[in-house]
């Protein structure tokens, strides 16, 4: 099924910083959002995510199916590798946390406290999270920050091998993964937002 | 469900989970009290019951800025939100793992304290059902107060301004339940109220928590 986004516009504080964004991703596709900083693709992963209302416009297909990747990664520095993976699994309802582990070179790591882990390697287990949740659509916030040249690979891997799976991807990123994507430019839409004026959550 | 309350378990038992910090507070508290009033033996008795109810509440109390907080922190709860997990469930479990983490412990160890206190042998059982009943509300509140201070740096201390007031209605039966047994009373209809205040707060905050929260992710 695929992920539709219609029109929508999406705001942060009550400002308004996209609007008129459309597009379609379908099975085994991935969609790479490019922007300068503050441009509004967090905020735009974000409301497809559902963590916060559209100013307007719809989001569908994406209730239930997503599974989210933020600059944090969600760790317990008291757990261990695989206890956190575990955990993450558990909460999606799934059990293998080994193909995800393997994935992502953590096999050595799954019994080291996450709290003793590199930033490269927090990122890793972060990005191996996606793996346990079973969930079809992921919705990526700068995946690759703090990952080395191997790590960079690896992560491209996964994605492709999810894609091939069926699975879809929207990435929000600087870099070349060389991922076959269809590439979103948000910047377009900010002139858009900038006619809509009004915040009409400036309240909040 | 099940997997973040043993999570929430695991990781208040390791290393900084704060295990125990608000048994220790509870415990300084009560020595405190007989060095502020005196060591009149039967004021102490005579107070006991209100004492020993103030002191698990603050323990409480102690424990909840990190409830939701550390979650936010690091992301978690972003992720818990995107989760197959209702966020009202989310709320209730990591308030059932905050009571049998802090609350519980309380209950356990009151007897004990009774003692420093010179409670009156009449009143144990009736304090120990009081807190028993009492504490699951305290954590429930606690967690709707953690839920509307997330994401608020150095949010501990409105945290404590918010709850503080909500937990009166328990406070009053509570300590008024406990009282009436030391005295050798019917401590029957405030057991009872207090119950119904626990079961109602039980059953509406997470939904109000839940939808707190919702909006704190924006």
């Amino acid at each position: 099924m695929d992920v539709t986004v219609t029109d929508l516009a999406v705001g942060r504080g009550g400002v308004p910083l996209l609007a008129g964004v459309s597009f379609v991703l379908s099975p085994g596709r991935a969609l790479v959002l490019r922007g300068p900083n503050g441009s509004g693709k967090t905020t735009l992963l974000r409301t497809v995510a559902g963590l916060q209302p559209a100013l307007a416009g719809t989001v569908s297909g994406a209730e239930e199916r997503i599974a989210y990747a933020a600059h944090a990664d969600g760790l317990k520095a008291a757990l261990t590798v695989s206890e956190n993976l575990t955990f993450w699994a558990a909460v999606f309802g799934q059990s293998q946390i080994t193909p995800a582990l393997a994935a992502f070179d953590l096999e050595g790591l799954a019994t080291r406290r996450a709290g003793a882990l590199s930033a490269g390697q927090k990122r890793r287990l972060g990005l191996a999270r996606l793996m346990v949740t079973g969930r079809a659509v992921w919705v990526l916030d700068e995946p690759t920050v703090s990952l080395d040249a191997a790590s960079v690979t690896r992560f491209a891997d996964a994605v492709r091998a999810h894609l091939a799976a069926g699975g879809m991807a929207l990435i929000a990123t600087h870099i070349d993964l060389g991922i076959e994507a269809d590439v979103l430019d948000v910047t377009g839409f900010q002139t858009q937002a900038a006619a809509l004026g009004h915040a009409d959550e400036a309240f909040l | 469900m099940r997997a973040l309350f043993f999570r929430d378990l695991a990781l208040a038992l390791r290393a900084g989970g704060g295990f125990g910090l608000g048994l220790a507070f509870f415990l300084i508290v009560v020595v405190l009290v007989p060095f502020s009033v005196g060591a009149d033996v039967t004021l102490l008795a005579r107070i006991a019951p209100g004492v020993l109810w103030l002191g698990a509440l603050l323990a409480c109390l102690l424990s909840l800025d990190r409830l939701l907080a550390v979650d936010w922190e690091d992301g978690a709860l972003d992720l818990l939100a995107t989760s197959p997990l209702p966020l009202e469930g989310v709320v209730a479990v990591k308030a059932a793992a905050h009571w049998v983490t802090t609350g519980l412990p309380l209950v356990v160890a009151a007897p004990l304290f009774g003692v420093l206190l010179n409670l009156a042998p009449a009143g144990y059982g009736t304090l120990v059902l009081s807190l028993c009943l009492g504490t699951p509300a305290l954590s429930m509140i606690g967690a709707f107060g953690a839920a509307l201070t997330v994401g608020i740096k150095r949010g501990g201390l409105l945290l404590s301004l918010l709850v503080l007031p909500l937990y009166v209605p328990t406070l009053i039966f509570g300590a008024e339940a406990a009282r009436r047994a030391a005295e050798g009373l019917d401590a029957t209809t405030p057991l009872m109220l207090l119950a119904g205040v626990s079961g109602a707060v039980l059953a509406l905050m997470p939904f109000a928590a839940g939808a707190v929260l919702r909006v704190n992710l924006r």
